[in-house]
């Protein structure tokens, strides 16, 4: 009889050959995964280069740290790190907050078709596209025709320019933020709180509680490690911008930037408008690396608080 | 038994609140249809009004008109969702299989494979040299491979759904004398129908609402998906308030209000109609994924 664990090569080929198949299915998402994340990451080292196209990786100029020195020398640097841990901070603290309010509040309606009527009008904004939410809000903030500038003159005030005020877009973007992905966040909520013994609620209206001492005696204690968890996981990724939704709201405009840049507009501009491939990349780097140790430390926090909750 | 006695005011106000935040979802949406079919002349008179002072379809009809860049658009983007969201679950629940089968060895070594490219992604420069380098640029497989093809999450949402089935079923295929390939195909996949059909939807719906894939690797008009016309339209239209008055470096004329928000209406038209399913699925999905991920 051969031996179970016959050494490196030989049980390697013997197992990839027994189960072919199974490892033929996995060959083209091991490939996908390859090409356009592994053999990618070579690329980082030309924020160490003077990168030209058509010299290629090998053959373009090295320059050391150049790139970076560029880069954290600019008063640039600051602001959109700022602006993206600012904008990320936000959206985390107020996301979860009314999430967690909407998926409390909705278990508390006994009338079915009104609770299915409101969740389900509530999850749509998550279906469309941050270009489809900019022409929606364009429909409100417009300065000419928008809804709330009407308003404002219908009382008497003054119409705002507000696609020229930096300081209210902060402010913009987290409400919506909270109108596009709130509703949808609730469910994760909704689904713990369906999970919650039945007889902690029975027992306690015995006891003569009322609704707002049930909630928060019995409902919110019992969410907290869910929120706690997903706030944790979340922070790990509060180094990436939401480009998608900062781009198609803010697109270039320029008077909005101080306070609505952030690292990956940035990025897109150094490479895609301004044609500078190595300075794009130099930052690109900075936000991996201290992205991925936000996301080590948040899974470490985690698994040492909730074990059944880290990532990995 | 005091429920009976006072009226419930904090139902009330659960009721109140919950009704509001839903019709404030709905709100700005139905204020883009309404301004879709408004006469232009009362919204440059009233800006946009919920109730315009007089209807008109103008706007439908100068799309359907001068429609022949929307309707290629159109076309993109069907095709792009089409072709790309079958590609992508085939390509997922192939990969899902080995991950779900005990007797695969090295399935934990595959799992780590794809979990560390969730964690660490080389970001955007790297990634886009790489599609220059595949010519990956202004063609319609730059709108379908990069980026969107694969989803390491929707991967294991199906390999978890697979794990749920009884292993007899592979078992006594083995005995039969199918290989897994086959058992894949003919019976792994027809039982998975249910979180295939979720992940389907995951897929199309980041295709058809997908446009930087566009901004980042095509130029060419021809090739530009719905969202990203809409994306060139507005900033088209901000270009043009940059300008000085009475410059005539662009001749660009920008479409009417009305016929802006046509546009947008013509593009949310199939998530609208197809949003019984979408949220159905959605909302497993998402429970499904979040109690083991």
């Amino acid at each position: 009889m051969p031996k179970r664990n016959a050494g490196f090569p030989a049980g390697f080929l013997r197992e990839l050959s027994k189960n072919r198949f199974s490892y033929l299915l996995a060959v083209p998402a091991v490939l996908y995964v390859f090409i356009f994340s592994y053999a990618t990451y070579p690329y980082l080292l030309i924020a160490f280069q003077r990168f030209n196209y058509t010299k290629g990786l090998l053959h373009s100029e090295w320059v050391g740290f150049d790139n970076f020195r560029f880069f954290f020398k600019s008063t640039d640097a600051l602001l959109i790190t700022l602006n993206t841990i600012k904008l990320n901070l936000l959206f985390l603290v107020f996301g979860t907050l009314f999430a967690v309010a909407l998926a409390v509040l909705l278990n508390e309606v006994r009338h079915r078709l009104f609770q299915k009527l409101t969740q389900t009008t509530m999850i749509f904004p998550n279906f469309l596209s941050w270009i489809i939410v900019s022409y929606m809000m364009y429909g409100l903030f417009s300065t000419d025709f928008g809804l709330i500038n009407q308003a404002i003159s219908f009382f008497g005030g003054e119409p705002v320019n507000w696609y020229a005020k930096a300081e209210a877009w902060p402010w913009i973007l987290v409400g919506m933020k909270v109108w596009k992905e709130a509703g949808m966040g609730s469910i994760i909520y909704l689904a713990a709180i369906t999970g919650i013994d039945q007889v902690l609620y029975e027992s306690a209206e015995i006891d003569g509680a009322t609704r707002w001492q049930k909630i928060r005696s019995i409902t919110l204690p019992l969410l907290a490690p869910t929120a706690a968890i997903l706030t944790l996981l979340n922070l790990g990724k509060i180094f990436y911008g939401d480009f998608g939704m900062i781009y198609a709201i803010i697109g270039d405009n320029g008077v909005l930037y101080p306070t609505t840049d952030v690292i990956d507009t940035y990025v897109f501009r150094a490479l895609r408008q301004i044609g500078d491939p190595s300075n794009a990349a130099a930052v690109g780097l900075f936000q991996s690396i201290v992205g991925l140790l936000l996301v080590f430390a948040a899974n470490w926090i985690t698994r040492r608080t909730f074990r059944e909750g880290a990532l990995y | 038994m005091n429920a009976l006695k006072r009226p419930d005011i904090s139902a009330w106000f659960i009721h109140l609140f919950l009704g509001l935040f839903a019709l404030c979802c709905l709100l700005p949406m139905v204020l883009t249809f309404m301004v879709s079919i408004s006469d232009e002349t009362s919204i440059i008179k009233h800006g946009y009004r919920l109730v315009p002072e007089r209807f008109s379809l103008e706007a439908y009809r100068t799309l359907y008109d001068s429609g022949a860049m929307l309707l290629r658009s159109y076309g993109v983007t069907v095709f792009v969702t089409a072709v790309g969201s079958v590609l992508a679950v085939l390509i997922t629940a192939m990969a899902a299989y080995p991950l779900a089968n005990p007797s695969v060895k090295y399935r934990g070594a595959l799992s780590l494979y794809f979990f560390i490219t969730m964690l660490f992604n080389g970001g955007l420069v790297p990634w886009y040299i790489m599609c220059k380098k595949l010519g990956l640029t202004d063609n319609l497989l730059a709108l379908i491979v990069p980026g969107l093809m694969f989803n390491a999450f929707n991967m294991f949402l199906v390999r978890n759904f697979m794990e749920s089935l009884p292993s007899a079923l592979r078992e006594s295929a083995y005995m039969d004398g199918a290989n897994d390939m086959r058992i894949a195909f003919r019976i792994y996949l027809p039982l998975c129908v249910p979180v295939l059909a979720t992940v389907l939807l995951f897929y199309a719906l980041a295709y058809w609402n997908d446009w930087f894939n566009a901004i980042m690797l095509v130029d060419n008009k021809n090739l530009f998906p719905l969202q990203y016309v809409l994306f060139k339209i507005r900033s088209n239209i901000e270009m043009l308030n940059m300008l000085p008055p009475g410059g005539n470096q662009v001749q660009y004329t920008p479409p009417a209000e009305s016929a802006k928000m046509a546009t947008v209406i013509v593009t949310i038209g199939p998530i609208v109609f197809l949003y019984p399913y979408l949220q159905r699925y959605f909302v497993k999905g998402l429970i499904v994924g979040s109690v083991k991920g």
